[in-house]
């Protein structure tokens, strides 16, 4: 053993993904105007490929079992936020029991706005419907009532103002996708445009 | 019945490249989903975004998105039925074979 050698040092691990840059604060990103969705009409809605709906109210969704993620977030844009804290459902408690063999999933949104992902990237613990953020109830700029959190990809993926997800046999490209941007979207893969 | 042909997109260069120098601000579009036709200067545009969206100042529809990566843009158009564009007169157009 060499005198002195401490090992490879914690700090020389890489924290963000490639092409990213550290933020504090909490860049506001937006492809139209702010849905005003107001949470006495809001609603969520799982549609599966052979057209079954689930639907919860907002006051069913938040008598859900809740989970508190601390995640990082990467945005396209490169920006990354690290030690986010939010709360919301996991997408394995919207999904328990839903019977369906899609692999694919079309996130949608009010507004209008879409996102695709691979409906396995919704399970596992790894994404949720949050809808409060640092304590506070999200704020309609950042998605609220309830926005999409999936922060192992994109932050583009974690679609604001979350309506519904249709779940899909075969992947259909969202708002995004269809304009330039990656299917999937790996930030450590640095998967930013199609053919990335 | 004649069958129908097609020649490929490099016909497109002369006809794009004289389409895209003019100033786009000046164009007319017409919105796909409302009808309104106005000139482009007057669509919102949202920047703080992945890409530019632009949108119909009546109905909110996208009109235009433009995608710029460091090598390569993507323009998509498919809320726009049309653009309208000032061209200067007598110009000769390219017609297809």
């Amino acid at each position: 053993m060499s005198p002195g050698f401490q090992g490879r040092p914690r700090s020389a691990e890489p924290a963000l993904p490639p092409g990213q840059y550290l933020t504090e604060d909490f860049p506001v990103l937006s492809a139209g105007p702010t849905p005003k969705v107001r949470p006495d009409t809001w609603e969520f809605v799982v549609t599966t490929e052979a057209g079954a709906e689930r639907r919860w109210s907002w006051a069913e969704f938040t008598a859900l079992p809740q989970d508190t993620p601390t995640v990082d977030i990467h945005c396209v844009t490169r920006w990354s936020k690290l030690a986010t804290n939010w709360q919301g459902v996991s997408l394995d408690v919207l999904l328990d029991g839903v019977d369906t063999d899609a692999a694919y999933a079309l996130v949608h949104s009010y507004g209008g706005y879409t996102t695709n992902l691979p409906l396995a990237d919704l399970r596992g613990g790894r994404a949720w419907v949050a809808h409060r953020f640092d304590g506070r109830d999200l704020p309609a700029e950042h998605g609220g009532p309830a926005r999409l959190l999936v922060p192992h990809l994109y932050f583009w993926k974690s679609a604001k103002w979350v309506r519904g997800i249709r779940l899909r046999t075969m992947d259909e490209p969202g708002f995004w996708e269809t304009a330039g941007y990656h299917a999937y979207g790996d930030p450590w893969r640095e998967q930013r445009y199609t053919g990335d | 019945m004649t069958e129908m042909t097609y020649l490929d997109g490099n016909m497109l260069d002369g006809p794009l490249r004289e389409l895209f120098a003019v100033d786009l601000s000046a164009a007319t579009g017409r919105c796909q989903s409302c009808g309104m036709t106005g000139p482009l200067a007057g669509l919102h545009v949202y920047p703080h975004a992945p890409g530019l969206v632009a949108r119909c100042p009546a109905c909110a529809a996208v009109m235009l998105r433009l995608v710029r990566a460091p090598d390569r843009a993507w323009l998509d158009l498919r809320g726009t039925t049309y653009l309208q564009v000032p061209m200067p007169p007598d110009e000769p157009q390219p017609r297809p074979v």
